[in-house]
C-alpha cells in the first residue's frame, strides 16, 4: 500500500487502514438517510434497527473467536478492554486474594493497570520471557500462590509477534481456579482462536489491528464457567452492566464487518504474508550481522523484529524514510531507554537501540517488500560507514571490552 | 518526531555522501592528529572526532577532521554541524565552540539537546589528546 506520498507502509502491527469495505458498511450508521438511532432506545424504529445491528456485529465478533455473542463486552478499544479485565477481575475478587502474575513483556495497558493495583494494595509478579520472548506455562504454574487470583498473558507480543502458548498457561490456571485473562490485541485475523476449546476467562480485542476502525474493541467474559468483573465505567448499565455508554452503533459495525471479513480472508492473508516473510528474512540474514529478536518458530509472519548491530534504530529508521516502520529504540519516544520488551528478553541494549518493527499485512504488496529490502540494505551499509562501533568491529576490536566514557 | 528540516537535511547529506562531509578517519598514531570519542553504545549513541592540526603562530590550527556517529538522527547531524565549525579554527577558538551554537544551528528539539552536548565533548577531548602529544 503506498500513500500519494510515496511512502510505504509497513507498520500494520501499530495500526491497519480500515478495510474499504468496512468504511462503507460504517458509513450507513451515521447521516439522516442512515440507521442513526441509539441502540438503547426501546420505543421506536431507529433504535431498534441500530440495536440489531449491534447485535449482528456482535454475532460477526464471536463468531471470529467461536464464542457465544453474549460473551462479547463492546469497549472502545484493547487498552479499556484490558484495564475492565484486569481491574474488574482483581475488584470484584479482592476478598479471594491480592496477587497477580502478568509478564514483563505486556502491553502498557496491562501493565500499568497492574501498577496502579499495586497502590491499591495488590501484588504484582512481572514473569521474565525466555531469550525467545516466550511466556512458558511453567513459568506461569511456578509463580502460583495461594492468594493468586488472576494471571494476564498477551497471545502475541505486539513487538516481537512471539506467540504464547495460552491452551497451556489456561490449563494450569483452569486446574488452580484462577482466572486467565489474554490480551490478544494482535490476534485477531492472524491465528485462529477457538474460545469454546481454549481455557481462557477473558479476551480483549482490538479493530483497528484487524482493519477496522480505531476507538472501538471488545472484552470477551465467559459464561460458563462464569466469571464476574466489576464495572469500571458507570452511567446507565449498558452491556449487561459491565461497561456502559452510549453505543457507537458505527464502530461497532465498523469492527463486526472487520471481523467477519477477518475470518473470510484469514487464510489468504496468511500465506501471502507468511510469503514475504521468508522472502524478508532470507534476504535481510544476508545482511551481516543481524538479529531476528523473538523465536522465529513461534510467531506470527506478519511482524518481523530484526537488530541491526553496529547502526542505531533511530537514525536507521531516518534512513528509511520512504518506508513506515517502527523502532524499538526509545529514541524516538520521550525517555532514552530502549524497548522493555527486548530488555527484558536480555537483548544488549546496543541491540535494543538497533531494532527495527517491520509488520506486514493485507495491503502490503511484494513489490513493496522487494523496494523495503533494496532500501534497507544500502541505508545499513552507508549508516555502518558512518558508524565507529562498526570501524571498530572491523578492526578486531571486541567492544564488550572497551571502557566507554559515558555522559 | 519533532526533527527540524535542518536536521534531516544535515542527516541525509552526510549519509548520501559521506566523503564531502568528512566521513572518516586519520591514523590515530600520527602526531598531529588528535581523537576524541564519547559515548557509549548502551547509550545510543557513541561519536568519535579526529582533528589534523599544524602550528600556527603561537598556536595550532585545525588543517582537517574526519568523524564517525553511531546514533539517532540528530546525533549524526550535531556531528557533521561541528565539523564544519571546526576547520581553519585554532584550538583556542575550538575550545570556546559551545554546544548551544549546534543546537541553534539545527534546532534541535529539547530531548535532543545531549546529542550537542555529546558532540562538544568530543571535540575537546579531540584536542586534549592532540595537546598531549605536542
Amino acid at each position: 500500500m503506498k500513500e500519494k506520498n510515496n511512502t510505504i507502509y509497513l507498520d500494520y502491527a501499530s495500526t491497519t487502514p480500515v478495510d474499504p469495505r468496512v468504511a462503507k458498511r460504517m458509513m450507513e450508521f451515521l447521516t439522516p438517510d442512515g440507521e442513526f438511532g441509539n441502540p438503547a432506545s426501546r420505543s421506536h424504529r431507529f433504535g431498534w434497527k441500530a440495536d440489531e445491528a449491534v447485535e449482528e456485529a456482535r454475532s460477526h465478533v464471536a463468531n471470529l473467536v467461536n464464542c457465544d455473542p453474549r460473551e462479547i463486552v463492546w469497549t472502545s478499544g484493547a487498552t479499556e478492554a484490558d484495564n475492565l479485565a484486569v481491574k474488574g477481575i482483581a475488584k470484584f475478587y479482592k476478598t479471594k486474594g491480592n496477587h497477580i502474575i502478568t509478564s514483563k513483556i505486556e502491553h502498557k495497558a496491562v501493565l500499568d493497570p497492574c501498577r496502579q493495583l499495586e497502590r491499591d494494595g495488590f501484588e504484582v509478579t512481572y514473569l521474565e520471557p525466555n531469550e525467545g520472548g516466550i511466556i512458558t506455562p511453567e513459568a506461569v504454574s511456578n509463580a502460583i500462590k495461594d492468594s493468586t487470583i488472576l494471571v494476564s498473558i498477551m497471545h502475541i507480543n505486539n513487538e516481537l509477534g512471539t506467540l504464547n502458548n495460552i491452551e497451556g498457561i489456561g490449563r494450569v490456571t483452569r486446574e488452580k481456579g484462577i482466572f486467565f485473562h489474554v490480551d490478544a490485541a494482535q490476534s485477531t485475523g492472524k491465528v485462529d482462536i477457538d474460545l469454546k476449546e481454549l481455557p481462557v476467562d477473558l479476551m480483549s480485542f482490538s479493530a483497528h489491528k484487524t482493519y477496522g476502525p480505531k476507538g472501538v474493541g471488545a472484552l470477551f467474559v465467559r459464561r460458563k464457567p462464569r466469571v464476574r468483573i466489576e464495572a469500571q465505567i458507570h452511567g446507565g448499565g449498558h452491556e449487561r452492566g459491565m461497561r456502559s455508554g452510549t453505543l457507537p452503533t458505527h464502530q461497532l459495525v465498523g469492527m463486526g464487518e472487520a471481523f467477519r471479513i477477518a475470518k473470510e480472508d484469514m487464510q489468504n492473508d496468511i500465506d501471502k504474508i507468511k510469503k514475504f516473510h521468508d522472502m524478508f528474512l532470507d534476504e535481510v540474514n544476508n545482511i551481516e550481522h543481524v538479529y531476528l529478536n523473538g523465536d522465529v518458530e513461534n510467531k506470527v509472519p506478519n511482524i518481523l523484529n530484526v537488530s541491526f548491530n553496529f547502526v542505531e534504530g533511530e537514525s536507521l529508521i531516518m534512513g528509511l524514510k520512504d518506508i513506515a516502520v517502527s523502532s524499538g529504540s526509545a529514541c524516538t519516544s520521550a525517555s532514552l531507554e530502549p524497548s522493555y520488551v527486548l530488555r527484558a528478553l536480555g537483548r544488549k541494549d546496543e541491540l535494543a537501540h538497533s531494532s527495527i518493527r517491520f509488520s506486514f499485512g493485507r495491503f502490503t504488496n511484494e513489490d513493496e517488500v522487494l523496494e523495503t529490502l533494496s532500501i534497507l540494505k544500502n541505508v545499513v551499509e552507508r549508516l555502518r560507514e558512518l558508524s565507529p562501533l562498526w570501524e571498530m568491529h572491523l578492526d578486531g576490536i571486541d567492544l564488550d571490552t572497551v571502557e566507554w566514557k559515558t555522559h | 518526531m519533532a526533527y527540524s528540516k535542518k536536521v534531516v537535511d544535515k542527516f541525509e547529506d552526510t549519509l548520501n555522501n559521506p566523503q564531502a562531509f568528512k566521513v572518516g578517519r586519520f591514523d590515530p598514531a600520527e602526531l598531529n592528529v588528535g581523537t576524541g570519542m564519547v559515548g557509549a553504545p548502551a547509550c545510543g549513541d557513541v561519536m568519535k572526532l579526529q582533528i589534523k592540526c599544524e602550528p600556527k603562530g603561537n598556536s595550532h590550527i585545525i588543517k582537517d577532521v574526519k568523524f564517525k556517529t553511531y546514533g539517532c538522527g540528530s546525533a549524526i547531524a550535531s556531528s557533521s554541524e561541528l565539523v564544519e565549525m571546526l576547520i581553519g579554527k585554532t584550538l583556542e577558538e575550538a575550545k570556546a565552540i559551545k554546544n548551544i551554537e549546534i543546537v541553534e544551528a539545527l534546532e534541535l528539539p529539547p530531548i535532543k539537546i545531549h546529542c550537542s552536548v555529546l558532540a562538544e565533548d568530543s571535540i575537546r577531548q579531540a584536542i586534549e589528546d592532540y595537546e598531549s602529544k605536542q
